[in-house]
């Protein structure tokens, strides 16, 4: 009797739940084309901004040299005596990504620090939501934020300071960026296990001590990835620069001088009216290209970063 | 009744415990460790014996809204640690805890070692180095990682991570030692290193263990107790426990009846 059961009954149709099902597959298909082509969207955006960028900057570099491009001291493309030096807006954009920076990778990662591991159930359910609410404020509102009460804040500090000047956007691009790096670097603390802070208690440390030596390295990796984010946003950052910068491009490190990034410049001429296919018109695909070029490298640089310190838990 | 030589290490005194949902998972345990014995907790999980451990280290007090009734009295001072003015990290520092999963930190292996001394405020490297060389011989980790002391501990195998803990444990030179399930993640070899290992320690310290392997419990302890249902049912020498309980429940769970 046993082994009659083991054998496999013939010419029984398979369930018909096993069996194909063609408009459940044809549906499938349909699916999954459908996300990849949300998926291939993306990509197909990036592509496309990185050729054109390429070609427009390729006729560019026909009327001007890579070299004096990338060691001419000056940015002069509008003047009769044009100057195609990217430096002074290279200087501009990094100089005030710096101040951002400065501003927002420490009181970013406090904030985080804080929210994660300190404060209580309810306030991280009100302060979340306000922190999250700065980054809906229109950029725009922070540049004219920055050059009508930050700068004239700061000009009671420093008299000299001018109306334009790198240290006030610098800051308030900071202020503005906190929440993208407190809210990602929090996350990446939250997901550190309970299990690690309890070993850490256990050990009889205290709060702070379980915060900066056992989560923060933990979550090293989730925190440097979003200060990645804050520097892709400060040097990507546009309107506050544009609006209380100053539009002047000029060789100097000195926040308290007034100078444009590569981003203003752009605006700048974008918003003139410059006839299509002039050398003017294409230096703002070299300038995009320059400015793309360096969000590269420092995304490069954070994932090696990253990398090197993942952690695995 | 245990039978014993030894001197009350620590003793709960009708103990109740409730979480914050307003559960009372210990129900008035009075039951104390003996010096330098090996108690094991045995019973039916949600029975309370790893509530119950993790009452000696204060613990509950990570989590909001969890309270204590009665008392916790560790001797020869006679501290009830449960006390609102004892500081739970006090506390802490005589008393420390390996896990059931291992959870070294993020660090290299001498800096997990090395991390109660740090969190204490030791800065004489001479006094860390030793500190860190005698717990990791402690914890028989110590030939294994001797040249590699700088690597990070996450490249360790579980049992090695396991004895790593302990050695972070041992370092600080505690009173008391809990263990929760500390092999429940491991495999059978690194399981017969950790036991041989507690069994060593016994001459140092007081240890409580939670075990859901009753012949883990056989094997390592001096006594054993009993829970279900957050109540303490039966406390006995081992031997005991395992050949004659007293009690019928005891029985039915040692032979497999229940639970």
């Amino acid at each position: 009797m046993t082994t009659q059961v083991l054998q496999k009954p013939i010419d029984l149709p398979i369930s018909p739940r096993l069996a194909k099902n063609v408009r459940r597959h044809v549906l499938e298909r349909v699916i999954e084309f459908i996300l990849m082509l949300a998926a291939l969207s993306a990509v197909a955006t990036t592509i496309a901004i990185v050729v054109i960028l390429l070609y427009e900057s390729l006729s560019f570099f026909e009327h001007v040299s890579i070299i004096d491009f990338l060691t001419d001291t000056q940015w002069t493309p509008l003047f009769e005596d044009a100057h195609y030096g990217i430096l002074p807006l290279v200087s501009g954009t990094l100089t005030t990504s710096a101040i951002a920076l400065g501003v927002a990778i420490p009181l970013g990662t406090i904030g985080a620090i804080y929210l994660s591991e300190f404060a209580s159930h309810r306030t991280r359910e009100i302060v979340k939501p306000i922190l999250e609410l700065l980054v809906g404020v229109p950029t725009v509102v922070f540049g004219y934020f920055a050059l009508l009460f930050v700068t004239p804040l700061l000009q009671m500090i420093f008299p000299e300071l001018p109306g334009f000047n790198m240290l006030g956007p610098g800051i308030v691009m900071g202020i503005m960026i906190i929440p993208y790096i407190s809210s990602v670097a929090e996350d990446a603390m939250r997901a550190v296990p309970m299990s690690m802070r309890e070993g850490s208690y256990a050990m009889g440390a205290t709060r702070f001590q379980t915060a900066v030596r056992v989560v923060t390295p933990a979550a090293i990796s989730g925190i440097i990835a979003a200060y990645i984010l804050g520097i892709s946003r400060a040097v990507g950052e546009t309107m506050v620069v544009a609006l209380a910068a100053g539009q002047q491009p000029n060789l100097t490190f000195n926040p308290m001088e007034s100078a444009a990034t590569i981003t203003a410049y752009i605006v700048q001429v974008a918003m003139g009216d410059l006839p299509h296919g002039s050398i003017g018109y294409q230096s703002i695909f070299a300038a995009g290209l320059v400015l793309m070029l360096m969000t590269l490298v420092f995304n490069i640089l954070g994932h090696i970063t990253r990398k090197k310190f993942r952690e695995t838990y | 009744m245990v039978t014993t030589t030894s001197p009350i290490k620590a003793e709960s005194r009708d103990l109740n415990f409730y979480y914050s949902n307003g559960h009372k998972a210990l129900k008035g345990i009075t039951m104390p460790l003996y010096e330098k014995r090996i108690t094991a907790l045995i019973g039916p999980s949600g029975c309370g014996k790893s509530t119950f451990l993790r009452c000696f280290n204060r613990m509950h007090d990570l989590y909001p809204g969890n309270s204590y009734e009665g008392q916790i009295v560790m001797h020869p001072d006679n501290t009830n640690i449960l006390d609102n003015g004892v500081d739970p990290i006090e506390v802490r520092m005589r008393i420390s805890m390996v896990f059931q999963k291992p959870n070294p930190f993020p660090k290299s292996i001498y800096e997990n070692v090395a991390y109660g001394l740090r969190v204490r405020g030791e800065r004489n490297k001479r006094a860390v180095d030793d500190k860190v060389e005698e717990a990791l011989k402690g914890a028989a980790l110590w030939d294994e990682v001797k040249n590699r002391l700088h690597d990070l501990a996450f490249n360790l195998s579980g049992g090695q991570q396991q004895r790593l803990c302990i050695a972070r444990a041992l370092a600080t030179d505690p009173e008391i030692m809990l263990f929760d399930e500390p092999t429940s993640a491991l495999d059978p070899i690194a399981t017969a290193n950790i036991e041989e290992l507690m069994s060593e320690l016994r001459n140092k310290l007081t240890i409580l263990v939670v075990t859901h392997n009753m012949q883990q419990a056989a094997r390592v302890s001096d006594y054993t107790a009993y829970m279900y249902l957050g109540e303490l049912i039966e406390y006995d020498d081992t031997d005991r426990i395992f050949t004659n309980p007293s009690r019928k429940e005891t029985e039915d769970y040692i032979t497999g009846k229940f639970g």
